[in-house]
């Protein structure tokens, strides 16, 4: 596939108008192209405009320059083939697992207004969404009877049970103890491994988007640019094992170079 | 007895001491009853005139009901418009909390003009009394919505709307019920406070008739009334708190 799912074209950003005149960006000329079904994470140090990068990619921020085009049509507003988590699992207490996993579908169209006629089907749905990342069994208990870890499965089902063609994750397993975490890293892989949905995965766990992602973008901190791309050439499918080899950890201390770099950088301006 | 049943009987234990206490000093001083009646005293001047008591104890019931009834109705709109518009919120707080600031007594003689002697001065003021907490409750439930759940919803396209239907209301319940338990003992100390000046009937009316007979026994009587129909509404609350809201009483949600 040549054209690219994800554009981004001289993209910039400022928070608003005061910061704009100043010339202050969030982010600054971003130029990206992402393949259809492509998995890429983006890395860099905290505070440098990877979330502002996803609020961009769904539409819920519009660039100040620059523009960016998803599925080739320009983003206006919200972008509804979009499903989002984060770190904090934010489900609805007073929902079972079940409903907390339906709520998008009584938002979205075209779900919506078929949520009632349909509702047998829908559950039918989240239950085998449920199942195929481990929670089958839990549908019926509410968020805070689950585990940390079991939350955050059900986020991510949250985000993909309208079967969105981009999944935005922003430090999801940044919460949680690193089993639980590489067992996470597992259940993503292997439901885009099914699925083929573009992810974008903001992190700063180095290993995380090295064992996941396609393309790894290194970030600098103001101003918030990409600096480096990053292939990761390691075969598919990629098992835990992969993580203790040389290459995978080579490319782990590569990435890790590029931002001690940029730190340095950044510290020699401070001064 | 174990910790558990202790914690139980606990209020009732401590009642039962003060009034000991209570009868053992009146006793022990020989206390005039017109000055500070002993609670047998107190118990006798019930049973003599529980008919007259419980005629105004009814009138002050059902005055306090109506006023709460709309200090619900208003408290939840003004609540739901200022907990959903941060215009509103900016323009609508501070009044209200300047309004708050005035004693509710006062008031009274403002009603009187307008309503008259009766039941309306004593439903507005328990109405005035009795708004503000659950107005502010709601609001706040309302206005304290996760970034992140707001933008997982916005990004599906949901409106405003959606979001304080699906995720603002539920939220603010426990808030509600919680604002509900303050209110309803507030609109009890409106509708007796305004009952005292501006009634024929009710507690307040009987507290101040009792205290100018010196029918001091029948006065403390008439506060008892009061306080139990407080606590009695109050705990029906609580129980419907609980009942309906469960999940906000239990463990951590890991947020």
């Amino acid at each position: 596939m040549s054209e690219a799912f994800v554009d981004f074209q001289n993209v910039w950003l400022a928070y608003n108008e005061e910061l704009l005149a100043q010339n202050h960006f969030a982010v600054e000329d971003i130029n990206l192209q992402v393949k259809q079904g492509e998995f890429i994470a983006i890395v860099g140090p905290s505070g440098c405009g990877k979330s502002t990068f996803m609020k961009l990619t769904t539409g819920l921020k519009m660039p100040s320059k620059g523009q960016i085009l998803v599925d080739g049509q320009p983003v206006t507003g919200p972008l509804k083939i979009s499903g989002m988590a984060f770190q904090a699992p934010s489900l609805l207490p007073w929902r079972t697992t079940l409903d907390n996993v339906l709520l998008p579908l009584e938002i979205v169209e075209p779900y919506r207004s078929s949520f009632k006629q349909k509702k047998d089907e829908y559950v039918a749905r989240a239950r085998k969404l449920l199942q195929t990342v481990g929670l089958g069994g839990y549908e019926d208990k509410f968020p805070w009877q689950l585990s940390g870890g079991m939350q955050q499965r059900a986020s991510i089902c949250r985000a993909l049970i309208h079967e969105p063609k981009m999944l935005l994750l922003d430090e999801p397993f940044g919460a949680l103890d690193a089993f639980t975490r590489e067992e996470l890293w597992c259940t993503l892989r292997d439901l885009w491994t099914e699925q083929r949905f573009n992810v974008i995965l903001v992190t700063h766990d180095l290993r995380e988007s090295v064992f996941l992602a396609d393309t790894v973008y290194v970030m600098s901190k103001s101003p918030g640019r990409f600096v480096v791309k990053r292939e990761i050439d390691l075969p598919r499918p990629r098992d835990l094992e992969v993580t203790y080899t040389p290459e995978f950890t080579a490319i782990v201390h590569e990435l890790r170079g590029h931002i001690g770099a940029m730190r340095k950088d950044g510290a020699a301006i401070n001064q | 007895m174990n910790k558990k049943t202790l914690e139980r009987w606990s209020p009732w234990v401590l009642l039962v001491i003060t009034l000991v206490v209570w009868e053992g000093l009146c006793r022990a001083f020989n206390v005039s009853e017109f000055v500070f009646p002993s609670p047998s005293r107190i118990w006798q001047q019930f049973m003599e005139f529980k008919e007259v008591i419980a005629g105004h104890a009814w009138r002050t019931f059902w005055v306090t009901m109506a006023g709460f009834g709309i200090a619900i109705v208003v408290g939840v709109l003004l609540g739901f418009v200022i907990g959903s518009s941060r215009i509103a919120y900016a323009a609508v707080y501070p009044l209200m909390t300047a309004f708050n600031a005035l004693p509710k007594a006062a008031f009274v003689p403002i009603l009187v003009v307008w309503f008259g002697i009766g039941i309306g001065p004593a439903i507005l003021t328990a109405f005035l009394i009795s708004f503000f907490p659950i107005m502010v409750n709601i609001a706040t439930g309302l206005a304290t919505l996760e970034p992140e759940l707001e933008d997982v919803l916005r990004v599906l396209g949901a409106k405003r709307w959606d979001v304080l239907v699906k995720v603002g209301l539920p939220r603010s319940m426990p808030y509600f019920y919680g604002s509900l338990k303050v209110a309803i003992t507030l609109a009890f100390v409106g509708t007796t406070v305004s009952e005292m000046t501006a009634a024929n009937e009710g507690i307040g009316y009987l507290l101040i008739s009792a205290g100018s007979a010196m029918q001091m026994g029948l006065a403390f009587a008439g506060l008892l009334v009061v306080g139990a129909m407080a606590m009695v509404m109050y705990e029906l609350f609580s129980y419907i708190e609980k009942h309906t809201t469960a999940w906000a009483h239990r463990g951590s949600q890991g947020e």
